[in-house]
């Protein structure tokens, strides 16, 4: 667990950002990755002053580089993918460090990786900054409708219950000497998730059962 | 007598599937009474809570609720009046902070603002948790999330307060401390249980389910203590525990 409360991606703090209201946040968010995704790929100069500002929001948070480096993990597999365009592309050939790359590709992949990296980056530096519940809340008054907020709100508060029963139930296979080594053993996998699923679905039964109980008529109070 | 705040009469139910779990259930509880509802698995307890509440409607019979039936018309009042802690309170804390959660129920009422901040601390405060009311329920311990579910009900005022195996999965401290929590209160408590010696403690009075009917109804002492009865039923007291032992009138 991260930060005391919150979730893993949350880094408790102060900072002006972390006080800045969550709706200005998303909007902030969304404005700034539609303007990135729309510059196009040859202007250098103006990915460069996209990084820049992005660097002194982070600044300004107090939230450690180091922190979200090691939360961008998640973009290698997109950076796996861009790094191959360059060999796999069609069009002219262009020399670099004497490998014969093609030159689309090469600019493809330059672009994957800045708008990739800076819409992680910036997505990160939102989810550090904000509680998830504010974010909800955020969602709410940027007027998303109800029903989403209420799904992902329940998302938020079950991914720890379903990953702990999905962990259990891995121990479970393995303290009866099964580990999922060659993809022979995937059969197994593909029952297991398919029992979480319906575990899920009762419980998520059980919840609005619960619900019901205390007078819940369909939309959420506030 | 009195109006009961719980009244049972003849309730039968079969689920959608044709399984009948109940035939003809008879019980009433009168207010400030703490009754324990025992019986083997399967034996129909848990069909008979959701009856009480409205989320089954009665095949046959009624249930009424300090003199309201329980119909789709009073459904909100009933809710209010019959407060149910289900056995796993994962179920039951569904929102992402404790304060959110019991604040859940009375916000459906239309409670709001400070008189739903005051109501949500002093029911947090009847539970021991009112520390706790900014913290997101999955970080807490399971039995101090089983407490925020007491407190998430006690929050309505309820009449009755219903407790799905309350005891399952705690640990001695934390059941004793939910055994004196549950003791402190004022109000009718109908107790679901396996844990017999917990329904010995805290219930003068036990009912005994089976195959979906009442087959008895008497002073938890007696109930326990007849072994016939007992055994026909499939009951069993822990390995070394005797009633005999503490005498009648032990506990409460």
């Amino acid at each position: 667990m991260g930060a005391g409360h919150g979730h893993t991606l949350h880094f408790h703090g102060h900072s002006a950002v972390h006080r800045a209201p969550a709706h200005l946040k998303i909007v902030a968010l969304v404005a700034f990755m539609v303007v990135v995704v729309a510059t196009p790929r040859e202007w250098f100069a103006a990915y460069a002053g996209f990084l820049v500002v992005l660097l002194g929001v982070v600044a300004l948070s107090r939230v450690p580089p180091t922190y979200l480096l090691k939360r961008m993990v998640v973009e290698v597999p997109f950076v796996l993918f861009a790094l191959l365009l360059p060999f796999v592309a069609h069009g002219e050939r262009v020399e670099v460090l004497g490998v014969s790359v093609s030159g689309p590709g090469l600019l493809a992949a330059w672009a994957l990786l800045a708008k990739g990296t800076l819409g992680v980056l910036a997505s990160l530096t939102l989810a550090a900054t904000t509680e998830p519940q504010a974010l909800l809340r955020g969602l709410e008054r940027l007027r998303l409708p109800s029903l989403l907020v209420q799904i992902m709100g329940f998302m938020i508060r079950y991914l720890e219950v379903v990953t702990t029963e999905l962990q259990r139930m891995r121990v479970a296979r393995e303290s009866r000497g099964f580990s999922a080594r060659n993809p022979r053993h995937w059969p197994v996998l593909a029952r297991s998730m398919g029992s979480l699923f319906i575990r899920s679905y009762e419980r998520g039964e059980r919840v609005h059962l619960a619900m019901l109980s205390r007078g819940y008529t369909g939309t959420m109070p506030r | 007598m009195t109006t009961p705040v719980l009244d049972v009469r003849g309730l039968a139910y079969a689920y959608p599937d044709g399984h009948q779990a109940l035939y003809g259930v008879d019980l009433h509880v009168h207010r400030g009474e703490r009754v324990a509802l025992l019986g083997p698995n399967g034996a129909g307890k848990t069909t008979l809570v959701l009856h009480l509440n409205g989320i089954h409607t009665a095949g046959a019979g009624s249930v009424s609720v300090s003199g309201l039936p329980v119909t789709k018309e009073n459904l909100a009042e009933v809710r209010r009046r019959v407060g149910i802690v289900f056995q796993d309170p994962d179920d039951q804390l569904f929102m992402g902070s404790v304060r959110a959660d019991v604040g859940f129920g009375p916000a459906n009422l239309g409670v709001r603002g400070a008189e739903l901040d005051r109501r949500v601390m002093a029911a947090l405060e009847q539970v021991g948790m009112a520390d706790y009311a900014d913290r997101p329920p999955h970080h807490l311990s399971f039995g101090q999330r089983r407490r925020v579910a007491v407190a998430t009900v006690l929050v309505m005022e309820p009449e009755v307060l219903v407790l799905d195996e309350p005891s399952s999965n705690l640990d001695p401290a934390s059941r004793r401390e939910l055994a004196d929590i549950l003791r402190s209160l004022d109000v009718t408590v109908l107790m679901v249980t396996h844990d017999l010696p917990y329904a010995l403690e805290l219930c003068p009075r036990s009912v005994v389910l089976h195959d979906g009917t009442v087959v008895a109804d008497g002073a938890t002492y007696d109930v326990l203590t007849d072994d016939d009865l007992m055994r026909r039923h499939r009951l069993e007291l822990p390995f070394g525990f005797d009633p005999r032992g503490l005498g009648r009138g032990a506990g409460w």
